[in-house]
C-alpha cells in the first residue's frame, strides 16, 4: 500500500456498505458523467465478476447510477438513485457480461447525453474505493481521478503530441502522466495527460483551436 | 519504513501525548494546520455520532434482510439495567452493531479503516466518552491516535480483506481502538502500543469469509467482538500489562499471515462460513 494519512485510515464518509462496490461504484458512476461531459439521458450498465455476482447485496446498482447522476459517495439519496434518475429522465437497464480479463469488480457504461453525446467507458474499482478508468469508446486509459486530467482525441501524426505539451507549458500547467494510444498509424489517437494545475475553460479552448484536435475534454479530480 | 515505536519514543522523550506527535507528523506531511486537521476530523466524529444514533434505532433493514435491529436488542437489555457484562460493555457491543448495521442498510457511515470495519472504534471511544465524560477534543486526540496506528499498519501490511482476510480489517480497527481507548483513559504513549499489539494478536488469523460475499455475515457481529477485545486489550495495557511481542512485529506479522492464507479466506464468498450449508442456502434464496 502507498503513502497514507490519517484521512485515509479514518475515512472516507461515505455510504456503506462497501468502499468497492458502493463507494468505488458510486465513483465510477461520476467518472462515467464527467467523460460523457453532459447529462446522461439513456444508460446501458454492464456488470462484470463480482460487481455481477454480489452486487446486488452491495447496492452495486444504485451505486452507479449515483454516480451518473452526479451524487457523492457520501449522499443519503444513494438508496434511491434508481428513483431519483428516473424523475431526472435518465433511463438506465442493466445486464452482466463477461468483459474478458479485466479486476473483477469492472463495469461497462454505454451512455448517451441529452445533447446527444455517446460514449462508452470501462472502469474498475479496484479496493477502498479507489478506481480505475481502463477505456473510453476504443481507446486504452488510465484514469484514476485523483488530478486534473485531460482527455485528448487527435489525428496520429508527428508534431501533434508536441503541440499539446508547448501549450501546456506555456500556461505553466505540469503533466504529472501521460498516456497516448491509437487505433492505427495515421488514424485517430487519444492522449490522456494527468496535471499539476486545473485545465480551466480558456485553456481548453486553445486547445481546441490546434490542428488535428478533434476533441478535448478536462476532467476535475474526483 | 516507519513504525509505531518511533512515535512512542518520540512522544517519551518529548512528553507529549502520541496523538500530539501524530497530528505534528500530518500537520507536515498534509501541510495543513492543526485546526485543519482537528476540523476534518470532527466531522469524521460527527458521522459517527449520527451513525451510532441511527443504528440504536434499529429502524432499518439491510437489502438481503439479514442485518437490522440487533443494536437495539442489546441497548434495550442495557438500559432495562439486565446486562450481564456491564454498562460499558453492553454499551460497547450495542454502538458497535449499531454502526455496522448502518453501514449494512447503506447508511452513511465513516470508514475505520474499512466500511466492512466502521463499527469498532466508534463503539469503543464514543462508550468511553459517555461512561468517563471525556471532552470532545480529547475523543478527537484519540481518533488521531487510531488514525496514526492505522497509518503504520497500512504501510507495514494492509488493511484490506481482500489482501489480508479479516484480521486485517477488524483486527487492525481492534488495534487502533485499543491504543485510542488508552490515550482516552489517560494512558501512556508506551501503553497504547501495548494495547494495540495485545489486540492485534488476538485476531491474527482471522479469516474474511462473507456469506454471500455481503458485508453482512458475520461482518456485523466481528464489530462487536472487536470492540470487546479492544477494550480487554486496553485493561490490560492500562493495568500495566506488556505485550512480549511490540506492536510493529505484530503488524508485520500481520501481513505475512494474510499473504499466506488462501484467497478462498480472502473476500472471495468461497470458503469459511461462506459455504457452509446454510451459508450457501442464503447466498442461493437472496442472489
Amino acid at each position: 500500500m502507498g503513502k497514507s494519512n490519517v484521512f485515509d485510515l479514518l475515512g472516507p464518509i461515505m455510504v456503506g456498505p462497501s468502499s468497492s462496490h458502493t463507494a468505488g461504484a458510486v465513483r465510477l458512476g461520476g467518472m462515467a458523467r464527467k467523460i460523457l461531459g453532459e447529462e446522461p439521458v439513456q444508460g446501458k450498465i454492464l456488470l462484470h465478476g463480482s460487481f455481477a455476482t454480489t452486487g446486488k447485496g452491495h447496492g452495486t446498482n444504485l451505486a452507479l447510477v449515483a454516480g451518473l447522476i452526479g451524487m457523492a459517495t457520501d449522499d443519503e439519496r444513494i438508496p434511491e438513485a434508481l428513483k431519483i434518475a428516473e424523475e431526472r429522465g435518465l433511463n438506465v437497464c442493466f445486464e452482466t457480461a463477461d468483459l474478458g480479463d479485466v479486476h473483477p469488480n469492472t463495469v461497462k457504461f454505454d451512455l448517451l447525453g441529452e445533447h446527444g453525446s455517446h460514449v462508452r467507458v470501462i472502469g474498475s474499482s479496484v479496493g477502498g474505493g479507489t478506481i480505475v478508468i481502463r477505456q473510453i469508446n476504443d481507446f486504452q486509459v488510465e484514469i484514476r481521478g485523483d488530478y486534473p486530467t485531460l482527455v485528448i482525441l487527435h489525428q496520429d501524426l508527428p508534431g501533434v503530441v508536441a503541440q499539446v505539451t508547448l501549450l501546456l507549458s506555456t500556461v505553466q500547467i505540469n503533466i504529472a502522466r501521460m498516456l497516448v494510444s491509437r487505433k492505427k498509424k495515421g488514424a485517430e489517437a487519444l492522449m490522456v495527460l494527468e496535471t499539476d494545475q486545473t485545465i480551466d475553460n480558456a485553456v481548453l479552448d486553445l486547445l481546441r483551436k490546434l490542428p488535428r484536435i478533434y476533441q478535448a475534454l478536462a476532467i476535475e479530480p474526483l | 519504513m516507519r513504525a509505531y515505536e518511533d512515535w512512542v519514543i518520540e512522544a517519551e522523550t518529548r512528553g507529549l501525548k502520541i496523538s500530539e506527535v501524530i497530528v505534528q507528523n500530518q500537520m507536515e506531511e498534509l501541510e495543513q494546520s492543526e485546526q485543519a486537521l482537528f476540523e476534518r476530523m470532527r466531522q469524521n466524529l460527527r458521522v459517527m455520532r449520527k451513525s451510532v444514533e441511527t443504528g440504536l434505532s434499529g429502524e432499518r433493514r439491510s437489502l438481503s434482510g439479514l442485518v437490522g435491529g440487533d443494536a437495539a436488542k442489546v441497548e434495550g437489555r442495557r438500559k432495562r439495567g439486565e446486562s450481564l457484562v456491564g454498562e460499558l460493555m453492553s454499551g460497547a457491543i450495542a454502538r458497535a452493531l449499531a454502526v455496522a448495521e448502518v453501514n449494512a442498510c447503506m447508511g452513511k457511515i465513516v470508514a475505520a479503516p474499512t466500511a466492512g470495519s466502521c463499527g469498532v472504534l466508534p463503539a469503543v471511544l464514543l462508550t468511553i466518552e459517555e461512561d468517563r465524560r471525556v471532552s470532545e477534543q480529547a475523543v478527537l486526540h484519540a481518533l488521531f491516535t487510531a488514525a496514526g496506528l492505522g497509518i503504520i499498519i497500512a504501510e507495514r501490511a494492509n488493511v484490506s480483506g481482500a489482501e489480508g482476510g479479516c484480521q486485517a480489517e477488524i483486527g487492525s480497527a481492534a488495534a487502533m481502538a485499543a491504543a485510542a481507548a488508552v490515550e482516552l483513559a489517560g494512558g501512556s504513549p508506551r501503553q497504547t502500543a501495548d494495547a494495540a499489539a495485545i489486540a492485534m494478536k488476538s485476531m491474527l488469523g482471522l479469516v474474511c469469509d462473507p456469506v454471500g460475499g455481503l458485508v453482512e455475515v458475520p461482518c456485523v457481529k466481528r464489530n462487536a467482538t472487536g470492540a470487546i477485545i479492544a477494550l480487554t486489550a486496553a485493561e490490560m495495557a492500562l493495568s500495566g500489562v506488556k505485550s512480549a511481542i511490540p506492536v510493529d512485529e505484530v503488524i508485520d506479522t500481520m501481513g505475512q499471515i494474510g499473504k499466506q492464507m488462501p484467497c478462498t479466506l480472502k473476500e472471495t464468498a468461497q470458503g469459511g462460513l461462506a459455504v457452509t450449508p446454510t451459508g450457501r442456502r442464503i447466498q442461493a434464496d437472496f442472489l
